[in-house]
Order: structure tokens, then sequence, then C-alpha cells
């Protein structure tokens, strides 16, 4: 465990320093890495702490994406309430999943499922509510790009760098400490076996609703920034199922239940999608669905072999 | 208010449609109910069916219900090497690892798929598709009663198999008990990859009977993924009785929510079913408690 | 006084009699041995008092307060620990981090919990291997962590089932030792369900008998081994004392 620390200072310093070294583009791809590394942050600590697998994901991003987008567009509220809002009506959403899922005692795949249900049930909501734009869309006015403005989240392509970076640390050092608070061991027990998490005491239904709360409003962050860094959004496209899985696949790829596993795999995954891009570019091929298809074969050849994900393998190898 | 007749009509072309939406929901419940592994990949293997009745049509006229067979055939074999290769090794892992597992083999299918054949939607055109039936007021499609008619005979088939032959009471002893099975002696993985060819045989069966209702297009695939789980768990995650009840409910409310309220609100209905079910009643309309 | 006063507690399911009208308690400080044949409702009537279901009719009380239909870990925080026949260790975490799950009932920081769990640990005889995963424990050491996790959460009364079971009589001799340790430093009372005589006779100062699911006798080991009933029913057909 000594050189973990020294890994994750040069890795900041590296990622601080990151915008001196290379162009607009990298950096683009760079703050899509960091989204992901959130993103999987958020969701690994419900799967991977608490042991409770959503496959909806995608809900929390769109809600939050659609609630500071509707005050930005409606009213001109910048994403400071907005992200208030956000949180909140992601966290109530969360905690309304969860206690029906959690009272109704439903569990594994079952509950899984019940994820998937609520965000198709919300996307398709939204394909129906016209003050958001419905299927057509909400679209976000893009004043200036020159300067910083913080107040409404307008900027050159390094605030939001900065701004994703800022928010995946913040991600990383409170999952950090959750892992080594209370509640990281609770939900630990809760996901190990939660029969006798209870018998020692621990209020199961209370602590996993806490993680899914917790889970629920960082992911409403996400969504705002997605919101303000895109500027439309679509319901079909921000909350579909394959938004969702884009949210897992960095954890699983990178390590379930781990710090470095949701930062290890987006970065993988992202740079792995667009190295086939380019490959393919080079060479020629761009037929639509070649590109995903590498992907799909990349991600069965890791899923296959390597089941508990990169980094554990990796940290064996390196003895972190 | 639509005219009475109207309605009728629709609720007739719901339960046909919902029949076919049933036989491949029962390929996803066969599996679950034997293998415990969610099949995230049934709507791209649906697909990829009705993509293969319509290359069969296109290259040699052949009519989607004599293309069952072949399509069967081949579905199976890619079923049980789908299993056998590499959903076995994954019967004992967490549910995320098996779920991203499919969700592999999805991308792959259905990127494969939009590769070959591209985006455009495609389908066949036979002459009886026009034709229909007239019972008093209700017109029935002969397509669509035929395809309904397939999915029938076909989880009728399936219903027969696992409750008279040898080999489908192995298998439901492996889906009671797996350790049991293997005590006795059953070769539980071969097992589980004639179960998972099985399921395919019903996708594939599904598949050409639903290319006489609908055009099929790559993004179609997940959809259907979407659906056949809607309806397993309406009917009962692993009740092969509660696969078709749940399809044939399904079709009908779809169809009935396209009619009064907008048909792009017709799977909303779906879903809001789902979470009612799921709340409710967990192991489905006609599943039993684990 | 008695800490854990069991009052005609009855429990059916779906008509099958499993525990029928049964009484007793625990003394404070106590040692109490719960026996019977296979199917005598020791472990229904345990569960009853883990709060794993609630009794259909009948009144629990602990020290003096009801606690019939608490849920699990409202029974724990309340101060009763338990084992689980069939450990249940949380597999992937390390034998200290399963310690400190219990101890985070008491201590709210972690550095406090760990040091409780140390200790704890250290007093079982699993110093050692406090870094391993629990995984990979053989089964005595299973058995031990199970008690070290339940004693993590302070209970003034602790309910052992069958921890005993599986051991060879010197692991058993040791666990036995460990107990009387934990009775007469700290106080804790123990109401322990066994199968293995040997090791409830050396412990027990008074031992409940049931017998399909009504108690059939109670008393001190030496008035229950003589007592014509438990012959008949329980020593009758298991000789091993």
């Amino acid at each position: 465990m000594k050189r973990s620390p020294v890994l994750l200072a040069v890795l900041a310093a590296l990622l601080v320093l990151l915008p001196l070294l290379v162009g607009n583009y990298a950096l683009s791809v760079a703050t899509l890495i960091l989204y992901f590394a959130y993103t999987g942050q958020a969701w690994n600590v419900m799967m991977g702490f608490a042991g409770q697998l959503s496959l909806g994901h995608a809900v929390y991003v769109g809600v939050g994406a659609y609630a500071a987008g509707s005050l930005f567009f409606h009213y001109g509220i910048g994403p400071w309430a907005g992200v208030c809002l956000a949180i909140a009506l992601c966290v109530a959403l969360g905690l309304v999943i969860g206690f029906l899922a959690f009272r109704f005692r439903i569990s594994g795949v079952y509950f899984a499922l019940l994820t998937i249900a609520f965000a198709e049930f919300t996307r398709i909501g939204f394909d129906h509510l016209d003050w958001t734009g419905g299927p057509g869309g909400m679209f976000l006015r893009v004043a200036q790009r020159d300067t910083w403005d913080l107040a409404n989240f307008r900027g050159p392509p390094l605030m939001y760098y900065y701004a994703m970076l800022a928010l995946a640390a913040g991600a990383f050092a409170l999952c950090a400490w959750l892992l080594r608070s209370r509640a990281g061991y609770y939900w630990q027990a809760i996901r190990e076996d939660e029969e006798a998490a209870q018998a020692l005491g621990i209020n199961t239904f209370r602590w996993k609703l806490l993680a899914v709360a917790i889970s629920a409003a960082m992911t409403a962050v996400a969504g705002v920034f997605f919101a303000f860094y895109y500027n439309n959004l679509f319901p079909e496209q921000i909350f579909h199922i394959s938004r969702s899985i884009e949210i897992i696949l960095g954890p699983v790829i990178g390590g379930v239940g781990t710090l470095f596993g949701p930062v290890l795999g987006a970065t993988v995954l992202t740079l792995l999608s667009d190295g086939i891009t380019e490959a393919l570019a080079a060479v020629g091929w761009e037929i639509p669905g070649i590109k995903q298809v590498f992907y799909g074969v990349v991600l069965l050849a890791v899923v296959m072999f390597l089941p508990n994900g990169i980094w554990p393998a990796l940290a064996r190898r390196l003895r972190l | 208010m639509p005219a009475l007749d109207l309605v009728a009509n629709v609720v007739v072309s719901g339960i046909l449609t919902g029949l076919v939406y049933g036989l491949m929901a029962l390929g996803l419940s066969v599996i679950f109910g034997v293998v415990r592994v969610v099949n995230f990949a049934h709507g791209e293997m649906m697909t990829l069916a009705m993509y293969a009745a319509t290359v069969l049509f296109a290259a040699f006229k052949l009519d989607p219900f004599l293309a069952m067979l072949p399509v069967a055939a081949a579905f199976f074999v890619f079923g049980y090497a789908l299993q056998a290769g590499f959903i076995n090794p994954f019967i004992t892992r967490p549910e995320h690892s098996q779920f991203m597992l499919l969700v592999a083999v999805a991308i792959i299918l259905v990127n494969a798929m939009l590769m070959i054949f591209g985006p455009d939607a495609r389908n066949v055109q036979v002459d009886y598709q026009l034709d229909s039936y007239e019972l008093g007021p209700i017109l029935i499609d002969k397509g669509r009663l035929f395809a309904a008619a397939a999915a029938v005979i076909a989880a009728s088939g399936l219903f027969a198999f696992f409750r008279y032959t040898l080999t489908g009471k192995a298998i439901r002893a492996c889906a009671d008990n797996y350790l049991g099975a293997r005590v006795v002696g059953l070769h539980v993985k071969h097992l589980y990859a004639l179960t998972f060819g099985l399921g395919a045989v019903c996708v594939a069966i599904a598949g050409c009977a639903m290319v006489l209702l609908v055009d099929v297009t790559p993004p179609l695939g997940p959809a259907y993924t979407l659906l056949a789980f809607v309806i397993v768990i309406v009917g009962g995650l692993g009740s092969m009785g509660g696969a078709l009840l749940g399809g044939v409910l399904i079709g009908v409310s779809e169809a009935l929510a396209g009619l009064f309220i907008a048909p792009s609100a017709k799977s909303m209905f779906s879903f809001g079913l789902l979470i009612l079910v799921l709340l409710l009643r967990p192991q489905g309309l006609l599943g039993r408690r684990a | 006084m008695s800490l854990l006063d069991v009052r005609s507690v009855s429990k059916h399911f779906r008509g099958l009699r499993a525990v029928h009208e049964v009484s007793f308690d625990v003394a404070e400080g106590g040692i109490q041995g719960l026996i019977g044949p296979n199917g005598a409702g020791k472990t229904t009537t345990f569960n009853m008092i883990a709060g794993v279901y609630a009794p259909d009719t009948g009144q629990i009380l602990f020290a003096g307060r009801a606690i019939h239909g608490l849920r699990p870990d409202e029974i724990c925080a309340a101060g009763i620990g338990r084992t689980f026949q069939i450990v249940k260790p949380f597999a992937g975490l390390s034998v200290l981090d399963n310690v400190m799950v219990g101890a985070f009932l008491r201590e709210r920081h972690a550095a406090n919990a760990r040091a409780a769990a140390a200790k704890i640990l250290e007093r079982l005889g699993l110093g050692a291997k406090r870094d391993l995963p629990a995984s990979s424990l053989t089964l005595p050491d299973r058995k031990r962590l199970e008690v070290a996790r339940a004693l993590a959460t302070r209970p003034k009364l602790l309910l052992l089932d069958e921890v005993m079971a599986g051991l060879r009589p010197t692991e058993c001799d040791q666990m036995v030792a460990v107990f009387r340790e934990l009775n007469r430093a700290d106080g804790t009372t123990i109401l322990l369900i066994e199968h293995v005589m040997r090791a409830v006779m050396a412990l027990a100062r008074q031992i409940a008998v049931l017998h399909h699911g009504a108690l059939i006798a109670r008393g001190t080991p030496e008035q229950v081994v003589r007592d014509a009933a438990v012959l008949e029913c329980y020593l009758g057909e298991e000789t091993e004392i």
C-alpha cells in the first residue's frame, strides 16, 4: 500500500499540467475519461461497495441534466442552483426506487431489472413532456466560449476539463473516505452477507438507501455537467440503456468495488474506443458498426480473462 | 371514443402479435429458469433471426415459415456454442459479470448486423400478407394469424419436450436442483448448453414469424431485449406459461395504449405494468416464489 | 435477576408446531444451555430471541424490556450478540475488517473500532491471522471469527448457535475455555444451543431441554442428566456425554 500515494500524487500532477502538454482534441478525450471515471465511481458506491446492481443509472444523469438544463433554458438560472435541484430530485428518485425495492425485498436480477424499468419509464415520460422539448430535445444557449463565466458555467474547453478533473478527484477522495469509514464497512458487510450484517446491528434497509442516495446525488452532478458541456439533451440519448451500460463498463472492466478500478476502466475504454476509431480511419475501413464490433470483442476478452477487472490484476503485478 | 369493432380488431391483433412476443420471451424464460443467467443479448438474437429470414427470402424466395427450419437449426447450434463456450464458465460468477459478458455479445451482434445490413429497414413481401379473414366485424390478417399459430405450435412443442422426454425431464431436474442433478450423474453443462440452444430456437421461430409483422432494423435489438424482460417478469421469470401469458398481455396493452393514448406511449404502459408487477408480485403472475 | 426472560412463546409454521408455550430465563452473568434432539425447536427458539422472526404468542423480555418482534439489528443494538450455526463470514474482507464491522456498533470512528477489533482477535487467538481474507480460514477459525464478530458488538448476552459443531475435542475444549473466561472476566451472559453434550456439560450452569417444541426439563446439568423424561427422549438415543 506504500506506493499508492506516490502513484496518486504523480497522476494528480500530470492531470493538472495536462492542458500545457496537449491540444484541444486530446483535452476533450481527457475530459471524457474523467467524466466516465466520475460516473463509474458514483455507480461503484452502490454496486461495488453496497452490492446493489443498478442497470439504470442513466436515469440520474438524465434527470440531473434536465433539471439544471430546464432552469437555465426557461429562467436563465445558472447551474449552481441547478445542481442543487438536480441532486434533490435524483436523491428523491433514488430513495423512491430503493424504498420500494428494499421494502418489497426485491434483490439481485430483479432489482437490476427494476432499475432498467424506471430508467425506460422516465425516458418515455420525457419523450412526452413538452416543457422540456419532448423527443425534439432541449438546446441550451451557447453565448461565448472565450472567457470563464463560472456563474453560468460557460467557457472554453479548458474550463470544462478542470471542472471535470475537480469532480473526478472529489469523487475519488469521497469514495476513499467512505470506504474507510463506518459506512464503507457496513456496505461491504451487506454486500458480502446481508443476514450476518443485520445480526451485527446494521439496519441494512437504511444503509442500502444511503448508498443509493449518495450514488444518485453524485450521478446527478454528472448530469448537470453533461447538460452544460454538450448543450443539447434528447430523452432518446440521455436515458437510453446504452448510456447506463457505458457508466457500468468502466468500473466492471477496471475492477468493481476498488477505488482505482473506475478510473483505470474509464481510461482504458475511452482510449480503446478512440484508438479503434483512428486505426480504422488509418486503414480506411469506415463502415458503420465496425468500431463497436471491435470494442465488443475486446470487452468480451477482458470480461472472460480478467473476471475481477484490470486493476486487481495490475495491483498484484505492481505490488501496490 | 373509438368504435367498439375497432377496439375488438385492435385487441385481436394485439393477442396475435403478443403470442409471437410470448414465444420470444419463452426463450428468455427457459434460459433463465434453467441456467439462471439473464440473456441480455436476447433481442439482438431476435433481430438476427429476422435478418436471416429476410436474407433467405431475398436470395431464394424462401417463405419465412419455411425459413424457420434452417434458421432454427442454425440458432440451435449458435445457442449451444454460446452457452458451452462462453456462458458456462460464468455461471458461478456474480451477476454483473454475467451481465457484462452478454452485453459484449449484444454489442457485437447489433453492430455486426449494422455493418452487414446497414441502417435501412428490411422486410419480406409475401402475397398472403395483405389478405385477411373476416369474422363478422373483425378482420384478421392472414400473416399475423399464421405467425401466431407458428408461435403456439413451437411453444407447445417445447412444453411437450420438457414434460414428456427424458432429456426434458433431466433439464428440469437441473433447474430444480443443480447439485442434486450432478450427484445423480447428469451432465449439467451439456444440458445447460442444450437449454440455451432451445431458447435460441424459440427466438429463431419468433424472429421468422415477426418479419411478417414488422420491418427489421438493427436498433430493434435492444428494444426487443427490454420487451422480452418486461414480458417474462410480468408473466414470471422461469415460468413457461407465464411467458406466453405475459406476451399476450403486453401485446394487447401495447395495442390498446397505441389506440387510446399515443403509439409512442405504448412502451411506457408496458414498463409501468412491469414496475407494478415487480412491486406487488415479484415472482410474476404465474411464477413461483423462490 | 434474570437478564433474558422467555415467557410462553409459541411459533407455528403452516400448522407445524415448532415451539409451543416455552418459558425459561437466563440469569444475569449465567451460562444457560438449551439442548434437545433434532427438530426439538431449539433453532426456532433461538431465532425468535435473535429477531429473525417474531413469536406467534408469548413475550421475550431482555433486561426487563420487551424485545419480541424487533428486527435482528435492533436486538443486536439492545445488547444481544449471536453467531450462526452455518458460519457466515464476510468472505471478501480481512479477518480484522470482519470484526471491525461488529465493533462499529459501539465505536463510530474507524481507529477506535480497529483497536477494539484487534483486542478481541488477540483474545480469541486470531491475532496473527488478522490480515488474512476471511475466506482463507479453516472451520475452527471461522467459528472463532463468528464469535469475535459477535463479541465486538459488546453484547450483554451472547447467543451461541451450535458453535462447537464440527470441532475436534481439543478445539472444543479451547472454545469452552474462551467462553468461561469471557463469562468470568467480563460477566457476559451466555445462552448456548448445543448438540455436543461434552461442551454443554462443561460450560452450562443451567440447562433447559426441549422436545417436540415443548420444554420438558430444567435444572443443573446434574439434575438434567438424571431426569427420566430427558433420558427417555434424548439421552436414550444419544449417549455421548
